[in-house]
């Protein structure tokens, strides 16, 4: 029975004690250590978060760059493409202007030389006709100096008449 | 060597329960009785439960067969009021043979428990008026609040206790925002522990109110088991074995468990929901009682727990002494040696249990329902 | 000889919390093997299971002996 019989004494101080040993270690001990882990434990979130953020962050702009790459990519593209399309297009106008003015100047050449040569021949055939005029007036004024030869010409004329 | 058997008889019902103790305190009786016969026997069972019960006055060890202690103050609060004496003044007596006067009142510590002295001596030559069957004084007690043994231990732990914390808080104000060095790096995680598996995942979301409580449980307990543990002057004394003790803090449990118990908590108590009516008064004296089991357990699994830890050890430390052999040494050192061991280890775990149980009391008071 | 039907009676509570904390033993063993990753909760709950065995085997000794 004896040592399972509680002694006042004990449970005296021991109450004592514990109450004591509970407040001032609440005070002293337990509040400092636990604010101190908890203020830890709080910065050690705040830094990880911090660097998740910085992380997501540095991610977002990487995404950012490789987007505005992308874009400027894609930009530079559109302009050499639109250049080309310019060169190919000024190209071919230039082409086209230049047949066509070749085109043109041949034509115009082409008309010129045809006027030319249609004022040429018509030259040619004022000069021949004058000439035949010529001719013809020196054959004439040769061949009609006496008054036979006049008639035996209109008689070969009147002849050609009557065999038409 | 009829003698050495039931010797070792003892010692075997010593190991396997605790129960030996009221076997030791039946024998302790006869050793008063018949001290003359016996007194070159060593008694281990004696030796045991004087180590294991408390006392006034620190028994060191024998010199010259005489034992050499530190006399601890008597303190008395009797009819005629405070009275204060050291324990030395008994010279060592524990059988009411010695009368002290102090205070114009006449004491005799029994099996260190003190009374008033009879006027005569009986015929054992103790002051007191003992039953001649049971050997129970009958004579008045004062109310005892003697610095004892255990007092000391317990004021002792204390000391180290706060010398352990203090400075450990300390560091954390000098150099705020350091990571734990020296004491500090040892309790830290300690705190931690208590706080995070013991506290918040038993309590729930209102744990931190108890933390403070429960940190100081769980050192309190672990610290005086382990000083029980140390085999010379400061520790060796059987604080957390001691009932009383045990009885202090379970009932600091109880009353925490259920001053914070929420309606759910009653509501299961005497009205369990969900049950047939006829049933519901039957189980509400269950849960009643189930009320007081509970720290009434934790109580004894401390005490219990402890005590037969230092039996054990003092068991096998006596060995050489029961066998009357210096060959015994090697396995009674090497056998104490395993079970110091393995009681380092229960230190912690039942200062561990203790404080987990409180916790899961407190929380199961708190719950909230889910339903 | 009054102790030792008191004795008796705390050796059965013993044995029968002996076989309890056993089985939770053994039991946690084999869950913890077959699940490692539970281990700490299993303890936990292991320790606290083998308190209350515990504390009903104390009942017993504590009796046995205030019957003594």
């Amino acid at each position: 029975m004896g040592i399972v019989t509680p002694g006042f004494g004990l449970i005296f101080w021991t109450t004592l004690t514990f109450f004591i040993l509970l407040y001032l270690l609440a005070k002293f001990a337990w509040k400092p250590i636990l604010k101190a882990v908890q203020d830890r434990e709080e910065a050690i979130n705040s830094a990880l978060k911090s660097a998740e953020d910085a992380k997501a962050e540095m991610a977002s702009l990487q995404s950012n760059n490789e987007q505005l790459l992308k874009q400027a990519r894609e930009e530079r593209e559109a302009m050499l493409k639109e250049a080309r399309a310019m060169r190919d297009k000024t190209i071919a106008d230039a082409k086209g202007a230049a047949s066509e003015e070749a085109a043109k100047v041949l034509e115009a050449a082409r008309t010129q030389i045809h006027n030319e040569k249609m004022a040429a021949m018509t030259e040619v055939k004022n000069q021949v006709a004058q000439l035949a005029i010529d001719m013809s007036e020196r054959i004439l004024r040769a061949e009609l100096k006496d008054a036979e030869a006049q008639k035996a010409m209109v008689d070969r004329a009147l002849q050609d008449v009557k065999m038409n | 060597m009829t003698n050495s058997r039931t010797h070792l008889t003892g010692l075997f019902l010593a190991i396997s329960s605790t129960l030996f103790a009221s076997n030791a305190e039946a024998k302790a009786h006869e050793t008063l009785i018949h001290e003359e016969e016996k007194e070159a026997a060593f008694n281990p069972a004696e030796v045991i439960m004087h180590h294991i019960a408390d006392s006034h006055g620190w028994h060191l060890f024998d010199w010259n067969e005489q034992p050499v202690s530190i006399p601890l103050p008597v303190i008395l609060y009797t009819e005629e009021g405070l009275v204060v004496f050291s324990s030395s003044e008994f010279h060592h007596d524990a059988e009411g043979h010695h009368v002290v006067e102090a205070g114009g009142q006449r004491f005799v510590n029994i099996h260190e428990k003190i009374y008033y002295a009879s006027e005569e001596a009986n015929e054992h030559g103790a002051y007191a008026s003992m039953d001649h069957e049971t050997h129970a004084v009958s004579n008045a007690t004062p109310w005892d609040i003697s610095i004892t043994k255990n007092v000391a231990a317990l004021l002792f732990s204390a000391l180290v206790i706060l010398l352990l914390f203090l400075p450990a808080a300390r560091g954390y104000k000098k150099n705020p925002g350091v990571a734990p060095s020296g004491v500090a790096g040892f309790v830290e995680p300690l705190v931690v522990f208590v706080r995070d598996d013991i506290a918040k995942n038993n309590i729930g979301p209102h744990y931190k109110r108890f933390v403070p409580m429960l940190l100081t449980m769980f050192f309190f307990i672990w610290i005086n088991n382990m000083l029980g543990l140390v085999p010379f002057f400061p520790g060796g004394a059987n604080v957390t074995g001691n009932i009383a003790v045990t009885m202090v803090l379970a009932f600091i449990t109880f009353v925490v468990t259920n001053v914070n118990g929420n309606k759910h908590y009653w509501g299961h108590i005497f009205w369990m929901p969900g049950l047939p009516v006829a049933v519901k008064p039957l189980l509400a004296i269950v849960e009643f009682i189930g009320i007081f089991t509970k720290p009434f357990s934790l109580m004894i699994r401390l005490f219990a727990n402890i005590t037969a830890g230092h039996i054990i050890v003092l068991s096998l430390v006596s060995l050489v002494f029961i066998f009357e052999t210096v060959w015994v040494s090697p396995a009674s050192v090497l056998l104490t040696l395993f079970i110091s061991v393995l009681e380092l280890l229960v230190a912690a775990l039942q200062a561990y249990i203790f404080t987990l149980l409180t916790a899961l009391y407190i929380g199961a008071a708190m719950h909230e329902e889910h339903h | 000889m009054t102790g030792s039907i008191a004795a008796l009676g705390a050796g059965l509570a013993v044995i029968g919390v002996g076989i309890g904390i056993g089985l939770i033993g053994g039991r946690a063993m084999e869950a913890i093997a077959r699940q490692p990753e539970a281990t700490g909760k299993i303890q936990t709950n292991m320790i606290i299971a083998a308190a209350l065995i515990e504390g009903a085997g104390l009942f017993g000794i504590v009796v046995a002996l205030l019957g003594n």
